[in-house]
């Protein structure tokens, strides 16, 4: 009986020792992170920021599948680099205005953006961007380029995009295009009107064909 | 009182700023161009003045650049300039700095007006050079001060027009590593530097160039071709120890001349006497003639690359053009074809680059189809690589390392970054581009963009001239099935032959066979 009560009485003070960790140790963490100053000031800034836009140039593939199209858009207004960088490619991924279409897969995600001193961006995907891709040079390229030129023609701070995948480096996206280093823009992909010789033995010879 | 006190002040202004007018020399005009420091953070322009014709800087505007503080000696009626815990001391009206005690002359007095100092921009190498960190070379002709260890070398440009054509040589000091592509309707001349030194002179309008600039990232020289530009030829050559000569003559289209391939010179007589004659090729060491032909089918193994509406798969039908290719590469020409894979198996990107280095392959082919999002794009398109992004990774390869040798002692030695080794070919792999593009449209659809360059992981690693060939677009479904059939494969092997031939002989003659145009000194590369 003694032993019984004993025991019970070492459960309580268990119990007790248990619910006071709770109230003084546990609590205040739960109710730190999201309740005291913080939130209420965060809100009002994601609340200013979700209202405010800049005006891009963002890159969809064009109406004949060939080539990239400069589009001005409003993407929403990033605090810094980084935000702003965020802002930017997820605009790439989002929905594109008709008649074009996004370059990155349906069902990418971005994970992260990191800049380095030297204007590197590392835009870190999730991997849906290869596992979704469909595959050929062309839209490979259109891919990679979609991203590389949205990010350096925006954003002055950025020299060279390289794209990672659930946060690695990638050979390539579908087997083509070098992902091991930093890409500076190029507007090889994007529309442009006329359509200059490429080499001088294409420019000596014969008009090009077309495509038909 | 008080309107008498508020004359009186202004009266004492005036007369302060006659004075000071005065004392510092009547004429202040702002120097036209200001000087250009550049460092491994970028360029940075230095407004200067001149004062009784003597160019002279603000000692804000150095210190805001070189991170110099300035300490004003009210008493002394001094300034001291301090960098790092090393000082020059400086007294207006006076020819002298004192650098760390010792005494500097500088070519005019120091000047201070009011609250600002003005120095001659001789204290920039005479005083400032002697305390700080990095090597300051300032380079008076062109304006241009280089901060640190920078490979800025001097770059004399001059253009001759002969005859309908156009010559542009490019003179580098010291001797400077190059490359020459054609981009779009730029021809770039991309020095291994880390900004050039150069002026270029205004050039006439003519039918084949446009202008040529100075472009980003400051090592690259653009010449602007010109709508009656055809092609080009292009050669490097080390004139002597100390420097580098670009060649590039720009042939007006329809002129009996060669696509892209390094070319002798043309075989008039230079009219540039100091031209050298004749210059080396622009092109890598490598033996005469093609004996070794890698190709490399495309994707394979899980890897199955674009797949068409009726399911056929890239990694089979370009496996089913390789072994059609090899056939006919050692059966009609007699020389060693190989593939990178020959079954359905996984290869990595950088191994079938290794493959074609290890078998000393003298030309690299990889096999492709295309895919589009949209059911209607078509036609072939030949890729060559692109230098974008691999210029660092070049230099980081350039910087020569020490190789212990037996019985001690050292000897230096020039790395070549296998990840890079494509770099020094692309003028060739530009050549054989040029004539696989122009046999496959003798025979196959091409896109609007028949030959394009692009940053291609299987390329850059090959040390031969490499191709990429997208032979049609999967995702069309006439294409599909004329990329299953057997015409359409031995169409592609046929045309892929026949451009290795030109190009065999091309390289045979010292260019393409395209040319008609004589050479005028022996065959054959180093």
């Amino acid at each position: 009986m003694t032993r019984a009560r004993a025991f019970g009485l070492i459960l309580f003070v268990l119990l007790v020792a248990a619910v006071g960790v709770v109230l003084i140790v546990l609590a205040p963490q739960w109710y730190g992170t999201d309740q005291p100053s913080a939130r209420p000031a965060a809100a009002a800034a994601n609340e200013a920021m979700a209202t405010r836009k800049i005006r891009a140039t963002l890159f969809y593939v064009s109406e004949d599948g060939q080539r990239l199209v400069p589009i001005e858009r409003e993407v929403p207004y990033g605090e810094g680099l980084l935000e702003q960088a965020k802002r930017i490619v997820e605009a790439e991924i989002g929905p594109a205005p008709t008649p074009l279409s996004s370059a990155l897969p349906a069902g990418t995600k971005l994970r992260a953006v990191y800049v380095s001193e030297r204007g590197d961006a590392f835009v870190d995907f999730s991997r849906e961007l290869v596992t979704a891709h469909p595959g050929g040079s062309l839209n490979e390229l259109l891919t990679v380029y979609s991203v590389v030129d949205a990010l350096t023609a925006n954003l002055p701070a950025v020299h060279a995009v390289q794209l990672l995948v659930d946060g690695r480096d990638v050979d390539t996206l579908a087997g083509h295009v070098d992902l091991r280093r930093p890409l500076p823009g190029s507007k090889r992909w994007v529309e442009e009107p006329p359509v200059a010789p490429q080499t001088p033995a294409a420019a000596a010879t014969s008009k090009p064909r077309g495509s038909e | 009182m008080k309107p008498i006190s508020l004359a009186l002040a202004a009266l004492l202004f005036a007369a302060a700023v006659g004075v000071s007018a005065l004392v510092s020399g009547q004429a202040q005009t702002p120097a036209t161009t200001p000087l250009v420091l550049l460092s491994s953070a970028g360029r940075r322009a230095l407004p200067t003045t001149v004062v009784n014709n003597h160019e002279m800087v603000a000692l804000d505007d150095l210190a805001a650049a070189f991170q110099l503080s300035l300490r004003d000696d009210a008493l002394a009626g001094g300034m001291t300039v301090t960098y790092k815990g090393k000082t020059i001391a400086l007294m207006p009206d006076q020819a002298i700095a004192s650098v760390g005690g010792r005494l500097v002359s500088l070519p005019a007095p120091v000047i201070r007006d009011g609250r600002r100092w003005l120095v001659s921009i001789d204290f920039i190498p005479s005083a400032l050079a002697l305390i700080h960190d990095a090597r300051l070379d300032f380079r008076r002709a062109s304006r241009l001060v280089v901060i640190g260890e920078l490979r800025v070398p001097r770059l004399v440009v001059r253009q001759e027009v002969q005859g309908n054509q156009v010559r542009v040589t490019l003179d580098a000091s010291p001797k400077t590593s190059n490359t020459i592509v054609q981009e779009a309707s730029r021809l770039l001349v991309r020095f291994d530097a880390d900004a050039l030194d150069t002026t270029i002179p205004a050039v006439a309008p003519h039918g084949v160039v446009g202008a040529i600039r100075l472009t980003d990232p400051g090592n690259t020289i653009a010449i602007v071709l010109g709508p009656r530009f055809g092609s080009f030829r292009a050669s490097s050559v080390s004139t002597d120890a100390a420097s580098t000569r670009v060649i590039v003559d720009l042939l007006p289209a329809g002129a009996p001349s060669a696509p892209a391939v390094p070319g002798p010179q043309p075989s008039q007589p230079p009219q540039a006497p100091a031209a050298p004659a004749p210059p080396e090729l622009f092109a890598p060491p490598s033996t005469p003639g093609v004996r070794t032909v890698v190709i490399d089918p495309g994707h394979g193994g899980a890897e199955e690359g674009a797949r068409g509406p009726s399911g056929s798969l890239e990694k089979d039908l370009t496996l089913g053009v390789a072994g059609k290719l090899k056939a006919a590469i050692e059966n009609r020409l007699g020389l060693r074809a190989l593939l990178t894979r020959d079954g359905d198996t996984a290869v990595s990107l950088d191994d079938r680059a290794a493959f074609a280095n290890n078998n000393r392959a003298d030309l690299f082919i990889s096999l492709h189809v295309n895919a589009s999002l949209r059911k209607d794009v078509t036609g072939a398109e030949v890729f060559y690589l692109s230098p974008e992004g691999y210029a660092q990774a070049r230099q980081e390869a350039a910087a020569t390392a020490s190789l212990p040798t037996f019985g001690g002692g050292s000897r230096e030695i020039d790395l070549i970054l296998w990840e890079v080794a494509q770099m020094q070919h692309l003028t060739q792999s530009a050549a054989l581009a040029a004539v696989v593009e122009e046999e496959l449209r003798a025979h196959v659809p091409m896109s609007g963009r028949p030959v394009q360059q692009a940053p291609f992981r299987v390329l850059v690693g090959a040390n031969m001239p490499a191709i990429l060939v997208e032979m049609a677009f999967l995702t069309n479904a006439e294409q599909e099935q004329a990329l299953s059939s057997n015409e359409f494969q031995n169409t592609i092997a046929q045309a892929l032959v026949d451009a290795i031939v030109r190009f065999r002989d091309a390289i045979g003659r010292g260019r393409p066979s395209s040319s008609t145009a004589p050479s005028s000194r022996p065959p054959g590369f180093r």
